[in-house]
């Protein structure tokens, strides 16, 4: 019976798509404005995580802070950290492993092109191995470096991609960086981090030798005994930094993280943002339930005479009501389809043209399932609230006076 | 009580009130129609001949009196009971058709089955057969606009006719048809009552029409009259 009274309302919604459509509009500009907006910040969210997802939740980097606009993390800041500070650290209660990281940008030529790629530092003996488990890297082809390692480098992913030289490298290749020649003994796995799959790493000594003319680093990774003990062992280490650096609290330049404590802090932002643009969403589904709300009344008064013959030809008050109510659901469902498919197409197109346009891999769409799930079930629900007192005042109407409604 | 009648009305009042003042449509009208007959209304404008069909249909109930349909008296029901009783009992066939725009021929059939909760096989058999006694097997998907007012009246005939009622109630049927359709229906309507013997009554205000029932009763100021 339902798929009866459910023919009925669609050729009644049907026969009037001009009004359908515009009473949807509401409904679908709230709901794609969720989808396309959530689905938005969820991919920001998701492709950000990615970036930090190399390193595990034992790790803490610490890093200069102050002014850093351009470069590799660390640099051009007024205060660097320097190298003296490695063996404090490690005395530091909870920790187990202390590594240097130095990170250059330079010139790279291959092809008879040339790219800025970032340059880092690979350390010697057991930090090789350490830091290797910790950013999880391993060779696609060829060979990770080795202690010993000279005019060598191993190559992110994205040098495998044409884009980078207009031509692919191959393990055995030679590229110039700074105008000298290496030669690439390995090609990395893909890691899914923009930075690391575009980067160039090089053994420690070699990179110091080619860049470094002082005593500063651009960053620290930590590895701690105990993952657990990971916020006393940040504690300390801001302890001892500030002692170092002579700051006082709350002063600090410089930063020391957990790549958990990074995806929190950016939770919580992209929560907040989200979180507005829902209320103004809901504000729009709102109005737009209000919106079905007038269209019903109008169609109930419209339709008074139906009433009235499907009345007279046995139909009873629950069927009238049945009746309206679906065509009101309808309204809210066909909206929240409508608008679900323009938030999709808005959040994947401009994804994709803003990835096309700026070039920047980061801007990512990722609508999750629940998301559309849960659209779509409040534009129903929103629809259908809408419908009640229409449909009851519809389902109350006499049908002698229906009947000669208009007569 | 209503052994040999299938509609009994005793001492029937409709008593509407209009502001202050009360409006008597129906003035005790007693009535009673038997099974298979085939009994016309005929009455001046303002005679009480739509309200008596409205009683007669179950669409109202009577202020004071009592109408026995089929032995069960009605003038104390809800609208919901009414409903469910129109829905069984009357075929309705109204001067305007009065079909659904939004449907086709075949579905405006349909839909008094639907509301008897008769499944979807039994109505499509039921109501193309319906289309076919009506002359309109060719015309099943056809939307009422897409009908002539004559074609219109047939589908509402098989929409009136698909429940099996006990009382066919047309009301000015003819009403809206040119003189030779309104014939064609009139000889149609004839033959349901011979050859099916159903019950059908009928308001008009055309003698001519009127002479196609068995019996003709006149309604004058909300009374059942000798003649008008």
């Amino acid at each position: 019976m339902l798929r009866d009274y459910l023919t009925i309302s669609v050729r009644s919604l049907a026969s009037r798509k001009t009004r359908t459509y515009l009473t949807m509009i509401g409904i679908f500009i709230g709901i794609a404005s969720v989808v396309a907006l959530i689905g938005l910040g969820e991919g920001l969210r998701l492709a950000i995580s990615s970036q930090f997802g190399f390193l595990g939740t034992d790790v803490l980097s610490i890093q200069a802070s102050g002014l850093n606009f351009a470069g590799p993390p660390g640099a051009a800041v007024a205060n660097p950290l320097t190298g003296d500070l490695t063996d404090k650290i490690k005395k530091v209660k909870g920790v187990e492993t202390v590594i240097n990281r130095y990170l250059e940008s330079a010139p790279v030529e291959f092809n008879d092109k040339q790219v800025i790629s970032i340059v880092y530092s690979m350390p010697d003996g057991t930090d090789r191995q350490a830091l290797e488990s910790m950013v999880n890297i391993k060779a696609m082809s060829g060979r990770m470096l080795k202690d010993g390692d000279g005019k060598k480098v191993m190559l992110g992913h994205d040098f495998t991609k044409e884009l980078s030289f207009g031509k692919d490298v191959a393990v055995g290749d030679r590229i110039l960086i700074k105008g000298i020649e290496f030669e690439v003994v390995g090609l990395l796995e893909k890691k899914g981090s923009f930075i690391l799959d575009s980067s160039i790493g090089m053994n420690e000594d070699v990179l110091i030798e080619l860049f470094k003319n002082d005593n500063t680093i651009n960053a620290i990774a930590v590895k701690v005994k105990d993952e657990k003990e990971i916020n006393d062992v940040k504690s300390g280490i801001e302890k001892l930094l500030r002692k170092e650096r002579e700051v006082k609290e709350g002063e600090e330049d410089f930063v020391v993280e957990s790549p958990q404590s990074v995806l929190d802090s950016l939770d919580s932002t992209l929560f907040a943002v989200q979180m507005f643009v829902i209320i103004i969403a809901l504000i729009s589904i709102v109005v737009g339930g209000i919106g079905i709300t007038n269209t019903m009344y109008t169609a109930v008064l419209e339709r008074t005479k139906e009433i009235g013959i499907m009345k007279a030809i046995g139909a009873r008050n629950s069927i009238i009501f049945t009746l309206f109510f679906i065509e009101s659901g309808l309204l809210g469902l066909i909206g929240g389809i409508i608008g679900i498919l323009l938030g999709l197409g808005f959040a994947y197109g401009s994804a994709s043209a803003g990835r096309a346009l700026l070039g920047v891999e980061i801007i990512r769409a990722h609508v999750p399932t629940m998301l559309i799930v849960m659209s779509l079930m409040f534009s129903v629900i929103i629809g259908l609230l809408a419908g009640i007192i229409p449909a009851y005042r519809a389902s109350r109407k006499t049908p002698i006076d229906s009947l000669r409604y208009a007569k | 009580m209503g052994e040999k009648y299938i509609l009994e009305l005793i001492d029937v009042w409709k008593i509407y009130r209009m502001g202050k003042i009360d409006i008597n449509a129906l003035r005790g009208v007693n009535l009673k129609v038997k099974l298979g007959e085939f009994l016309a209304v005929m009455g001046p404008s303002g005679s009480g001949k739509s309200t008596l069909m409205n009683m007669i249909g179950c669409l109202d109930v009577p202020s004071k009196g009592s109408i026995y349909l089929d032995g069960h008296d009605i003038s104390k029901l809800y609208e919901s009971d009414l409903a469910q009783l129109r829905g069984r009992k009357i075929g309705f066939v109204f001067q305007q058709f009065n079909l659904i725009p939004t449907l086709t021929a075949i579905e405006n059939v349909m839909l008094p089955m639907i509301f008897q909760n008769i499944k979807r096989e039994e109505r499509v058999r039921k109501a193309e057969k319906l289309l076919d006694i009506v002359k309109l097997g060719d015309r099943r998907y056809h939307r009422p606009t897409e009908l002539s007012g004559g074609q219109q009246q047939r589908v509402a005939i098989a929409r009136s006719l698909c429940n099996d009622p006990e009382i066919l109630l047309a009301d000015e049927p003819t009403g809206n048809l040119d003189s030779t359709t309104g014939q064609e229906f009139m000889q149609f309507l004839r033959k349901l009552h011979t050859e099916e013997g159903k019950t059908i009554i009928m308001v008009t205000h055309d003698r001519e029409i009127a002479k196609n029932a068995d019996r003709t009763e006149f309604l004058k100021d909300g009374k059942i009259a000798k003649n008008i």
